[in-house]
């Protein structure tokens, strides 16, 4: 033994005991967890919260010095970035400036054009300032290129030089240029950004202050101007700064201003996230979420899904939450992104493992206890597990060693989330795996149908004892009075959307979010100056505005011609200025002829100490970044604001006064001002309302498109249809249904019991014991073989009913044994036995008994568990014959039914039948029974029909002629299951034993052309005999004990003879010797599906609900799936996928490669377990009632055809596909043909 | 007794026909279409958020006028990507299928998502991580993208392919860049950076891959025809 092989022992029995421990010890092992996971993650709590606000700090100008690169132990109030010089000290120098005394004669451009004015001689001022010997130009920081980027804003900001920005930059310092525009507001708006913005515009960057408190507009009813000249250095020099504030403060004294000035704030900046930047991040979550998903889609067989998917998720983000906490505990703190890297560690550390986990523990045989489960499950992927993480430790090392220092700690945080990952997985989604489970077996377990609940329970091995025991099992009652299961159907996709839009009513809630948001961003950005208003209230109200200073700047606009208060009332809002004149200004215009003012006030309160602060937090990154230089985790220092007064003479004014300034902007009336911003109001207003109105009609319009039917109304034209067989969704909303009807074949008068095609012709045995032959195109019937010839020979009397109810009694009894099994149910079986015979006495129709059954299908054509009730078996435990008979005996004894005698039939009746829709059915004659005359098998090869009874014997009719050619006696037990191949014919009977018979004709022509396997596609037409031939049927070998218990299923193709029996094997014969190839072994209960095809796939199922798919060649298992609760009842293949329905409703479509279930569809519950493949993307099944086709591609239901009017309980038990891409199923007494037009056309 | 009396009128269901239902999905001419425009938005999305990635650290340079729109990259970019990225992913089953061997690992969505993911990744490391020199930075993305090979691919066709469209694609990189349709700010491998091929090919493979999930769909159709035939 290897060290590999022990070490993968002791690492797979590891993972055994630790799955044990998990699913014993749920809720200890889930509380330990979480406990971890918040200890882990507690260290978080320090971190600070992710933002993009910049953070202050303050010193002292006095004794200020530039900070040391090195952290310093004592300076606990001291942040971390305050280290090292700042990228830039800045100094403002605020300028107010006002005309005064007003003078009625001045114009309102008047008010600002001078003071604006004032600033080239500020700007010639601070650039020519000397301090011993050294100027400003050596102090500032200088600048170079403008980004590429920004050639609309060269003309406004400095390049190759100081960053010293100003009002004056509009005019390129120059002030011959500001003199001689014509419209200095023009200049100003003509650099603003148009829409929504939410950085720094231009016009903050030069002014240095919120457009809002500059002044410069017309409606300034202050006629303060406000500015400031922003100086950026690069080095702090105190004294020169000093004598620069002492001059400045010389030249334009400011009365009463008491501003602090020995406070610098230090502002540090974190990185920023811009749009453009949060664009790949979305992206990559994004992808994360789609990632997620498809990961999550594929857990599958679990109770709740949901839970399980959020399970996952939470199992890999609490890793790498724990990841970072552990990191932040050992002092690694993440210098990355956390939010940019977080996607790709989620994606490193995967959902792989989750899903691996899930599948394995689920794909283990359901009926083992569920501690055994998880521990076989969690064992089986041991290995597996453990290379992969072996393998991403070993990826991540080598990741260490780049040596890039991004790189490494990507490569430590992923270490770290890999291993409290793995930690996560074993723990808690192994728990909560097992507490799904455990849900499930119990919600399984309560919803058992008797069918299966009459499973044996899981033979009770010495490792495996069952602690529960199993709920009391429902009475066959509780199944038709189950609710109907919903029908879940896969509707057309753009249904699905539009029942989404409808349900959710989306669209009209898309439409009210829109509105609000766009109200937000209306009332954001201020159109209507709706926000000036409110800081207007709130700065009347708070106590600083009420604490005798005059009214400040900050709100000296306060009613700006915009404002929506004028237009919403009528009345003129009260003046925050205490000044009378105003108040008969009304709306603010200052109008020649009235009183003047008494002039402009300068005043200096402490909001304009730091007047920055009323900035747009990105005022000075956007700055800096113009110049690419970024300020991200770097910070700035800002200086002490020097203050300057202007004081402007009217004269003054009038001097610089542009000649078209007086009658460039007319005397502002109030009317036309009001006008103007209502309409821009207006047209707002309107266009958001077109815009509201266009969207509901698109979508309205959309929604016709998509949905052009009035589907309310569907249901009242379809009002016959019920709600069980109606397959429509919660809004009584069918899907259309084309032009399929079916063809209905009448002429039995029981129930079909066998049917048989060869593409041409159609063959039919009834439970009376007559067979008649259908054109399989025209759907006419050729002949009829009545039992009454059969009678001639054997020379026995009213046995035709007794056989149906024969027949219906075997079946009744192999239905209960078969699925009751072998022996532990035996007991359950009894009582059930004991109530059907009572049952069907008391209601003696027999369809609404079996549609009373839930699934009827396989056990009634193949399922021959046990013998004949004629035949009581000895040592079987119980007499279930005795009782059948018993039961008939009371039937019988019980006063007659009111039948009429049977009417004679004769050959000359023969034609008529075929018109006579019901044969009255004769009343049973006492007397002595012939049980050995009732078709179990019929098989459709040419025109012969081979028909295996239940005594044994094997008879070849001529289907044209209705002649019998010959017959065969040489067994005794019945014929449970026939297969005619070429010339042979293998039957399989009751007790388990194969023979192989051949058919020889005098003639050497027929059968030995024919080479067609049974199923579709590859018929060739069906060879003739012509009456004279001699047709002899001769037993060439039996294999006596070719299996242990009875044979269910017998199929046969290219060569070979598949068979499967109770004894949980299926065998492989080959045809021309009979000689045994294969047993083949994996199931852990009886075979009941078995599927087989030219191209040699065998794909069989089992009682225990698994699917094996098996190599005919080598006899190896292919894949093992476990997909159904309860036995697969029918199984087909197409060349990409397996189809498979089980007894739990459920049509599961299998990958045929990988195993993987691609989907499933839910049916209602006794839906019929009936399957067919038309084309390889036409899957047609039975329902009650009705046949349905389905899409395989996408799993779409195409459409329902419904059978027959009042179609309750008659489910659809056979189901055969035909060549000409029709099908036939039996319905009850009749045959339903159905032919699928569009698979027609598509075949032509 | 057992017999059924079954109501012998029979009824026909009567609504508007709805055949071609099943026609529309087999059509091969069709389903390549959509595969191709599938692929061609993928390609285009994929362009414009990973030139986003490249623009912001000015790496590449774009004539400025052009990077004020909105997508703030040239307007050819795009559709190139797309058109380039619709051609591999057509191409990648067509040359699985004409070698006979197909691509078996890990055809599922989710693996196809993770790749996708792992590219993204490279890109944002190639824009984002500050490496000692280029040399490492080649070496690093050349080994990452020769990982995602292996770990989402694995097949030689993939690995041949990849190679020789990322070669085209570093050609005519340089033919632009020489011709002055842009340029980079600090090219060191000729005219561009020495990392494009890496990038090119990672973002072969993940097409590949993509258009071969897509294929999977149509592959069910082909069987069915070659079936019938």
């Amino acid at each position: 033994m290897t060290v590999r092989e022990r070490l993968r022992q002791n690492i797979s029995a590891a993972f055994y005991q630790h799955g044990l421990l998990c699913a014993s010890y749920p809720v200890p092992i889930i509380l330990f967890t979480s406990a971890s996971i918040l200890t882990c993650c507690y260290p978080l709590l320090k971190l600070p919260l992710p933002g993009t606000g910049p953070v202050e700090f303050t010193t002292s100008v006095r004794d200020y010095s530039i900070p040391s690169h090195e952290p310093q132990g004592d300076l606990g109030e001291r942040p971390e970035w305050y280290r090292g010089p700042p990228v830039a000290y800045i100094q403002q120098v605020l300028v107010k400036a006002a005309v005064s005394p007003w003078d009625n004669t001045l114009v309102p451009v008047d008010a600002f054009r001078s003071p604006l004015g004032r600033v080239f001689n500020l700007l010639e001022e601070i650039r020519n300032h000397v301090y011993t010997d050294r100027s400003l130009e050596a102090l500032c920081l200088q600048v170079t290129d403008l980004l590429p980027g920004l050639r609309r804003m060269q003309a406004v900001l400095p390049e190759h030089g100081c960053l010293l920005i100003s009002p004056g930059n509009y005019w390129q310092n120059r002030r011959d240029l500001f003199d001689s525009d014509p419209d200095l507001l023009k200049t100003i708006q003509q650099h603003e950004p148009k829409g929504l913005h939410t950085s720094a515009t231009l016009r903050d960057l030069l002014f240095g202050v919120p457009g809002k408190h500059t002044g410069v507009s017309l409606y300034n009813r202050k006629r303060v101007v406000t500015y400031t000249i922003t100086i950026a250095l690069s080095g702090y020099d105190a004294r020169f700064l000093g004598s620069l504030r002492t001059r400045l403060k010389q030249l334009h004294p400011s009365v009463n201003c008491s501003l602090r000035e020995d406070h610098m704030v230090h502002v540090h900046f974190k990185e920023e996230i811009g749009i453009a930047e949060l664009i790949p991040l979305v992206t990559t979550y994004i992808i994360l979420f789609a990632y997620i998903y498809f990961s999550t889609r594929k857990i599958d067989m679990v109770k709740s899904k949901w839970g399980l998917a959020l399970a996952a998720v939470v199992t890999v983000l609490s890793s790498l939450l724990m990841s970072v906490g552990l990191c932040t505990l050992f002092g690694l703190t993440p210098t990355l992104n956390g939010g940019e890297i977080f996607p790709y560690l989620v994606v490193v550390i995967g959902l792989e493992n989750v899903l691996v986990l899930t599948k394995s523990v689920v794909s283990t045989p359901v009926d083992l206890e569920v501690k055994l489960r998880i521990a076989q499950g969690l064992s089986s992927e041991s290995w597996s597990i453990m290379k992969n993480m072996a393998t991403e430790l070993v990826i991540i090392l080598i990741g260490y060693f780049t040596l890039v220092p991004a790189i490494q700690e990507f490569c430590l945080f992923a270490v770290v989330g890999l291993v409290s990952d793995f930690f996560l997985q074993m723990f808690f989604f192994t728990t909560v795996l097992s507490i799904d489970i455990r849900r499930m077996e119990l919600a399984d377990l309560n919803r058992r149908l008797p069918a299966e609940a009459g499973m044996p329970p899981p033979k009770p091995g010495p490792l495996r004892p069952r602690e529960t025991p199993p709920p009391p099992r429902p009475s066959p009652h509780t199944i038709t009075l189950q609710a109907p299961a919903f029908r879940n159907l896969r509707l057309p996709k753009r249904l699905r959307v539009v029942y989404f839009l409808a349900r959710t009513r989306l669209a009209q809630r898309i439409i009210m979010a829109g509105t609000v948001i766009w109200i937000g961003i209306l009332v954001y950005t201020d159109p209507a100056g709706l926000r000036t208003y409110l800081a207007a209230q709130v700065s009347e109200q708070s106590p600083l505005g009420d604490a005798g200073l005059p009214p400040h700047l900050g709100v000296a606009p306060v009613f700006p011609g915009g404002d929506p208060t004028s237009t919403l009332s009528v009345l003129p809002a009260p003046e925050p200025t205490p000044l009378p004149e105003n108040q008969s200004q009304g709306y603010g215009a200052p109008r020649p002829g009235l009183a003047t003012t008494a002039g402009p006030q300068i005043s200096w309160g402490p909001e304009d100490e730091e007047g920055w602060r009323q900035l747009s937090f990105r005022h000075w990154p956007s700055l800096f970044s113009y110049y690419n230089i970024t300020l991200a985790k770097r910070y700035i220092s800002i200086l002490p604001v020097i203050p300057v007064s202007l004081h402007l003479s009217p004269q003054e004014a009038i001097e610089t006064r542009h000649p078209q300034d007086p009658r460039h902007p007319p005397p502002p009336s109030p009317k036309t001002t009001d006008l103007q911003t209502d309409l821009t109001l207006y047209k707002v207003a309107a266009l958001g309302l077109a815009a509201g109105v266009l969207l509901v009609l698109l979508l309205f319009c959309l929604y016709r498109v998509l949905c052009p039917r009035n589907y309310g109304q569907n249901g009242v034209q379809h009002g016959r249809r019920r709600r069980g067989d109606l397959p429509c969704d919660d809004y009584g909303y069918s899907p259309p249904v084309s032009e399929i009807s079916p063809l209905l074949l009448r002429g039995h008068s029981m129930d079909i019991e066998c049917l048989a095609s060869d593409g041409m012709l159609l063959a039919s045995c009834c439970l009376a014991g007559q067979i008649r032959v259908w054109d399989a195109q025209t759907g006419d019937c050729l002949t009829v073989i009545p039992n009454h010839g059969l009678r001639r020979s054997s020379s026995s009397s009213g046995w035709e009913h007794r056989d149906g109810w024969d027949l219906a009694g075997v079946c009744d009894a192999d239905y209960l044994l078969g699925s009751d099994g072998q022996d532990a149910g035996l007991g359950a079986g009894m009582a059930d036995g004991e109530v059907y015979p009572l049952r069907r006495r008391a209601t003696p129709t027999r369809p609404t008994l079996f549609g009373d059954q839930p699934d009827l299908t396989p056990l009634i054509d193949t399922n021959f568990g046990e013998q004949p009730p004629s035949q009581t078996q000895p040592g079987s435990g119980f007499d279930f014959g005795g009782l059948v008979e018993k039961a008939y005996q009371e039937h019988e004894a019980s006063p007659p039914l009111p039948f009429p005698p049977s009417p004679p039939a004769s050959q000359q009746r023969r034609r008529s039948l075929g018109d006579q829709p019901v044969l009255p059915p004769e009343r049973p004659l006492p007397g002595p029974s012939d049980w050995d005359s009732s078709v179990w098998a019929m098989e459709l090869r040419g025109n012969l029909i081979a028909a295996g009874r239940s005594s044994g014997k094997l008879e070849l009719w001529d289907a044209v002629e209705g002649s019998l050619r010959c017959s065969n006696e040489d067994g005794s037990s019945g014929i449970t299951a026939l297969a005619f191949l070429n010339n042979r014919i293998v039957a399989a009977r009751l007790n388990g034993s194969l023979d192989f018979f051949t058919v020889d004709i005098n003639k050497p022509l027929g059968l030995l052309q024919y080479r067609g396997p049974p199923g579709r596609g590859s018929l060739p037409p069906s060879p003739c005999y012509s009456s004279e031939d001699v047709i002899s049927c001769q037993l060439t070998r039996s294999v006596q004990c070719a299996h242990q218990k009875p044979i269910t299923v017998l199929k046969a193709a290219a060569g070979r003879v598949v068979t499967g029996s109770q004894d949980h094997t299926v065998r492989v014969y080959r045809l021309e010797d009979s000689c045994c190839l294969f047993t083949l072994q994996g199931h852990s209960g009886g075979i009941t599906a078995i599927y087989i095809d030219q191209t040699m796939v065998l794909a069989s199922g089992g009682q225990d609900g698994a699917i094996c798919l098996w190599d005919v060649l080598t006899g190896s298992r292919v894949s093992h799936v476990y997909g159904h609760r309860g036995d697969v009842t029918s199984l087909v293949c197409t060349t990409s996928c397996v189809i498979s329905s089980g007894l739990d409703d459920l049509i599961c479509i299998w990958d045929r490669c990988t195993g993987i279930k691609l989907y499933s569809i839910q049916q209602e519950v006794g839906c019929g377990a009936s399957l067919g493949v038309i084309s390889e993307s036409l899957l047609v099944t039975g329902g009650q009632g009705c046949v349905s086709f389905w899409d395989l591609n996408f799993g779409d239901l195409l459409q329902t055809v419904y059978l027959g009017q009042n179609s309750e309980g008659q489910g659809v038990r056979q189901l055969l596909v035909l060549d000409n891409a029709a099908i036939v199923c039996d319905f009850g007494s009749e045959l339903s043909l159905v032919y699928v037009p569009s698979v027609l056309e598509k075949l032509d | 007794m057992v017999d059924s009396s079954v109501d012998s009128s029979q009824s026909i269901r009567r609504s508007s026909p709805r055949g071609p239902y099943i026609a529309i999905v087999t059509d091969r001419t069709a389903n390549l279409l959509i595969r191709g425009a599938m692929l061609f938005s993928v390609g285009v999305f994929l362009a414009l958020v990973l030139n986003l990635l490249q623009i912001q650290r000015n790496v590449t340079l774009f004539p400025p006028d052009v990077i004020s729109s909105v997508f703030s990259s040239a307007w050819w970019v795009p559709p190139c990507c797309g058109t380039a990225s619709a051609l591999i992913g057509l191409l990648y089953p067509c040359v699985d299928s004409r070698l006979g061997e197909p691509h078996q690992l890990k055809r599922e969505w989710s693996s196809v998502m993770r790749c996708v993911a792992v590219f993204v990744g490279i890109n944002h490391a190639s824009a984002k991580v500050d490496f000692a020199n280029n040399v490492q930075l080649s070496l690093t993305l050349a080994a990452l993208s020769i990982g995602l090979w292996w770990t989402f691919d694995r097949s030689r066709s993939g690995f041949g392919l990849g190679v020789g469209i990322a070669l085209l694609a570093t050609l005519a990189t340089q033919l632009l860049v020489y011709n002055g349709v842009f340029q980079y700010t600090s090219p060191d491998f000729l005219y561009i950076r020495s990392w494009l091929p890496c990038i090119f090919f990672a973002g072969v493979i993940t097409m590949g891959n993509i258009g071969r999930q897509l294929a999977m769909y149509e592959s069910k159709v082909i069987q069915e025809k070659m079936h019938q035939d």
